[in-house]
């Protein structure tokens, strides 16, 4: 199958290696994630503003180029670039006051859009599109060593009614952990916020939140926590620098995206430019998982 | 339009103090509609509801030979019954006597524009001279009463008002779905504020139903078809099948004893064990076991039957099928309770799933004395006993986007009962509670409140945002909205004030009976403040938790008001019916039969053979639904036919 792929920026710069996962363990599974030809800036904090439609002209704009491109749907792999989409095409839908404020302002665009562009989730292909049973058959044993902590974060439970799951009690990241063949650690601070973009300003409040959100996935006895966001991840691994100074008995954790993890679940070597994008090393993972190919080759 | 024989009619205009005076021009009034055809006497008096006024009206129907009367006053849902009397005792037919009503549809509405008001009364009072004219004088007709009541449901309000009713010399069929009556409240602890023993209390009341002469209890029942009208309702009543015949057990429990089946007991809100043969608890009335066949190894393995070996009396009987008893009565009691909303709709709080959070019905059997743990508080995890404990209030309450919009009124003060009997148990231990707002309005309840603050319960402003295990502590993140600050306790034990909603299966049971339930469930009341206990069908009222969340004391006091109005029903010999009903012109109607679906009381019948529709004048309310629908003007509400609302209108134009 082909499915419309939104990148967004970051997955361009600093989360190069979240890109480069997620096409080649998407292939493997026979998805094949075609580019938007043009796209731009999903609008990120911007857009949660209401009351002012001109901040929820960028998300819209890269819905209209999926339907320009042909596109039903469009698949997404940061949670922020996901939830900017899915709201912001929920505002265009719901709001006819607000549609036709919106419409007027894109007067420019070469055809109107008609609100039907759908947006997905890499959580959401896995469980819906290939199917947690097929996923599970796909991946054989590889992360038998493993137990990890999905980290939802905010942006892809919330608001109620958006997100890819329950936002209370999702389970959709869990499930999807079990059947790349991990276990899935029970982990009471997944829906937590990371801190977000107070790391600009107060870096020092986001280093507590990594404190306190890896601590707990420490004590869940979790190897490594997986996220599906580069801010998440940004946040929650880089910020481990600060952390450390801070809380001198904190032992830093490998933080991972989903799509990593689902190269390792399908035997796809990790790369060496992924390695360097951690700051917390990767490397205990790793050999959990070649011991594992280790018993049985 | 033919003009009918002109009536002599009589206008009489309220002041209603200031209320009508102070806008209306009422001597004005007076004289203008004095002119009105047919009109032959007007005045206007300062009360007229008070004694002098209703002498006034009396004098005049006799002075003058009035054969119709209007009283230009309040809303007909206020005195309209007044002057009928009045009117009937000096002579005149009831149903010629009509409100104008210019006081809440004109001087309430018109304050300012008092020529514009008095205008406005005069146009109210012409049509009512129209409507008036073409009044018919009518019979009230009366029916026969079964003097019996059925009681649904055997919680503490089930109970109290069949032994009002059975006391006052009624015969009472009680219906309880569960194999024992008692409800929820023979679950209880203790109660606040005075720290009775629920079941001390509760039992003896049990017992004098068991025992009453006019109480004939169905346990393990349920309602399942409701035919008639008040006075004369035919019931039948599924008696499901027990396994076991209770004519013959003694209830000498050997069978339960020896019952090699263990299943997490639903009286204990699964804290402890009951056998596939069960009595729910020791005190059960009847005390007679049933047999669970979910999990009975007779049933689900076709093996076992040493139940059947041990019973000396024979009484086993597994081949036992449900029967259909038939039941006819003259009144019914709603009192059907509650659940507690399930902890799986709360993710937040774990959905269920951290063992050491449970909701506060669990708490009370850990607090009892017959509990699971014989009253001493030990954590279900690991049978420790537990030295924090945090309440959590509004769990599920209070929360209108996501769960219930309602309080449930009972959880502040059985939450603070809860904590304090916990302090009393475990002395070291600290308790926390966290509220919206302590809501203790009630007898004592307040000082309750205080006396368990002064024992050393904390209580923290504000809500919890998460609920999880943490090692061996159940983490409660929250804030403290007095300090603004937030919290987090490491519990042993996390209690859930959980929202109480209306039995499941009472939206079966409205479908049944055909009452009405509200957005949430609950049933709904024929009026808020005046008739609480009532519902829209006449000889059906309600008692308990099925109507709204309530504490013991206010249950009692509703269920005794029920058994009230059942009493006062069966006081009369017969039953007067309001002839202000609809009535069928047979040699108009086609039997289309389009007025059946329509009526909201299922009044309506179609006659197939003569294919005439008919009105069944014990139900139907004289809503006037049908002779709206009806499509050639066969249906005619006795005393609002289409003639006198069109010569309403004409008198306006």
């Amino acid at each position: 199958m082909k499915i419309l792929y939104y990148p967004g920026c970051t997955l361009k710069t600093d989360a190069v290696s979240f890109e480069e996962s997620a096409l080649l363990a998407f292939q493997k599974l026979g998805v094949e994630l075609e580019e938007l030809k043009r796209w731009n800036c999903c609008g990120t904090v911007f857009s949660f503003t209401t009351d002012n439609v001109m901040y929820h002209l960028a998300p819209l704009r890269n819905l209209l180029r999926v339907r320009e491109e042909g596109g039903e749907a469009v698949f997404t792999l940061c949670s922020m670039c996901y939830n900017t989409l899915k709201r912001a095409n929920r505002l265009f839908r719901d709001d006819p006051e607000k549609r036709d404020k919106i419409k007027n302002i894109m007067y420019q665009e070469e055809r109107e859009y008609d609100g039907k562009a759908r947006v997905v989730h890499a959580l959401e292909l896995l469980r819906d599109e290939i199917g947690l049973d097929a996923l599970r058959e796909k991946t054989g044993d590889r992360l038998s060593n493993l137990r990890l902590a999905p980290y939802y974060g905010c942006m892809l439970l919330r608001p109620d009614g958006l997100g890819v799951d329950d936002a209370e009690d999702p389970s959709v990241f869990e499930d999807v952990i079990r059947a790349m063949g991990a276990e899935a650690v029970d982990f009471p601070f997944r829906g937590e916020c990371c801190g977000a973009y107070q790391t600009v300003e107060q870096p020092e409040v986001v280093a507590e939140r990594t404190w306190a959100i890896l601590d707990a996935a420490k004590g869940c006895g979790a190897h490594a926590l997986v996220v599906s966001c580069p801010l998440c991840a940004f946040n929650l691994d880089k910020r481990q620098e600060i952390t450390s100074h801070l809380h001198p008995e904190f032992e830093s954790m490998p933080v991972l995206y989903l799509t990593e993890v689902l190269c390792l679940a399908l035997g796809i070597p990790f790369g060496d430019r992924w390695r360097k994008e951690h700051y917390a090393t990767v490397e205990p993972v790793l050999n959990r998982v070649l011991e594992v190919s280790g018993k049985s080759g | 339009m033919k003009s009918a024989p002109q009536k002599k009619i009589g206008v009489f205009v309220c002041h209603c103090g200031k209320n009508i005076a102070a806008v209306v021009d009422v001597k004005k009034v007076v004289e203008e509609v004095a002119a009105l055809p047919g009109v032959v006497f007007s005045t206007d008096y300062k009360y007229m509801c008070s004694q002098p006024g209703q002498a006034l009206v009396q004098e005049k129907i006799r002075e003058h030979g009035l054969e119709g009367v209007i009283v230009a006053a309040c809303t007909p849902s206020l005195h309209e019954a007044t002057f009928r009397k009045a009117a009937s005792d000096a002579g005149l037919n009831a149903f010629c006597v009509e409100m104008a009503n210019i006081r809440e549809q004109c001087a309430w509405v018109h304050q300012g524009e008092p020529d514009a008001a008095t205008d406005k009364a005069i146009e109210i009072i012409t049509t009512m001279v129209k409507k008036t004219g073409l009044d018919r004088a009518l019979v009230e007709d009366t029916i026969p009463i079964t003097k019996r009541a059925l009681v649904i449901g055997g919680g503490v309000a089930g109970i109290q008002a069949s032994l009002d009713v059975a006391d006052a010399g009624y015969d009472v069929v009680l219906v309880e779905k569960e194999p024992s009556i008692g409800g929820h409240m023979a679950q209880l602890s203790e109660t606040f504020p005075t720290l009775d023993c629920a079941q001390c209390i509760l039992t003896p009341k049990m017992v004098a139903v068991g025992t009453h002469p006019k109480i004939k209890i169905l346990a393990f029942s349920e309602v399942r078809s409701l035919d008639g009208y008040v006075g004369n309702f035919k019931v039948a009543i599924e008696r499901k099948a027990r396994g076991v015949d209770w004519t013959k057990c003694t209830g000498c429990g050997i069978c339960m004893e020896k019952c090699p089946t263990k299943v997490p007991a639903e009286f204990e809100r699964n804290l402890g064990k009951r056998k596939a043969i069960y009595s729910p608890f020791p005190q059960a009335v009847p005390n007679k076991p049933v047999i669970d066949r979910e999990h009975c190894l007779h049933y689900t393995k076709g093996k076992c039957g040493i139940c059947e070996k041990v019973c000396e009396v024979g009484a086993i009987d597994f081949d036992q099928e449900p029967e259909i008893i038939e039941e006819e009565v003259g009144a019914i009691v709603v009192a059907t309770g509650f659940d507690l909303y399930s902890r799986s709709n709360l993710g937040e709080y774990g959905a269920g799933r951290i063992p050491d959070v449970i909701d506060s019905l669990a708490f009370e059997r850990l607090l009892s004395a017959s509990g699971p743990t014989s009253g001493e508080i030990r954590r279900p995890s690991d049978g420790k006993v537990p030295q924090t404990v945090v309440f959590v209030q509004c769990a599920g309450s209070r929360d209108p986007e996501k769960h219930k919009p309602y309080c449930s009124r009972i959880c502040c003060m059985y939450t603070t009962k809860q904590a304090m009997l916990y302090k009393h148990a475990v002395h070291g231990g600290q308790p926390y509670i966290f509220y919206i707002d302590i809501r203790s309005g009630g007898k004592n309840y307040e000082e309750f409140v205080e006396r368990a603050q002064g024992e050393g319960v904390v209580y923290t402003r504000g809500k919890v945002s998460k609920i999880y295990q943490s090692g061996d502590k159940v983490a409660v993140m929250g804030v403290d909205t007095l300090a603004g600050k937030p919290v987090r306790i490491d519990a042993d034990l996390v209690v859930l004030a959980m929202a109480m909603e209306p039995r499941a299966s009472s939206s079966e049971l409205s479908r049944i009976l055909k009452i009405a339930t509200g957005p949430n469930g609950f049933w709904t009341e024929a009026h808020p403040k005046m008739n609480p206990v009532g519902t829209t069908t006449r000889g059906i009222f309600l008692a308990g938790c099925g109507q709204a969340p309530r504490d013991v004391p206010d249950t009692v006091s509703q269920a005794s008001g029920a058994a009230g109005k059942v009493i006062s029903l069966f006081s009369h010999e017969t039953l007067t019916l309001d002839p202000l009903t609809v009535e069928v012109d047979e040699e108009i109607c086609a039997g289309c039969g389009i007025c059946v679906p329509v009526c909201p009381y299922e009044a309506r019948t179609l006659d197939e053979r003569k294919k005439i529709a008919l009105v069944n004048e014990a139900l139907c309310q004289g809503c006037g639904a049908c002779m709206i629908a009806c499509p050639n003007g066969a249906t005619v509400h006795r005393n609002f036919s289409k003639k006198q609302i069109l010569s309403m209108v004409d008198s306006l134009l």
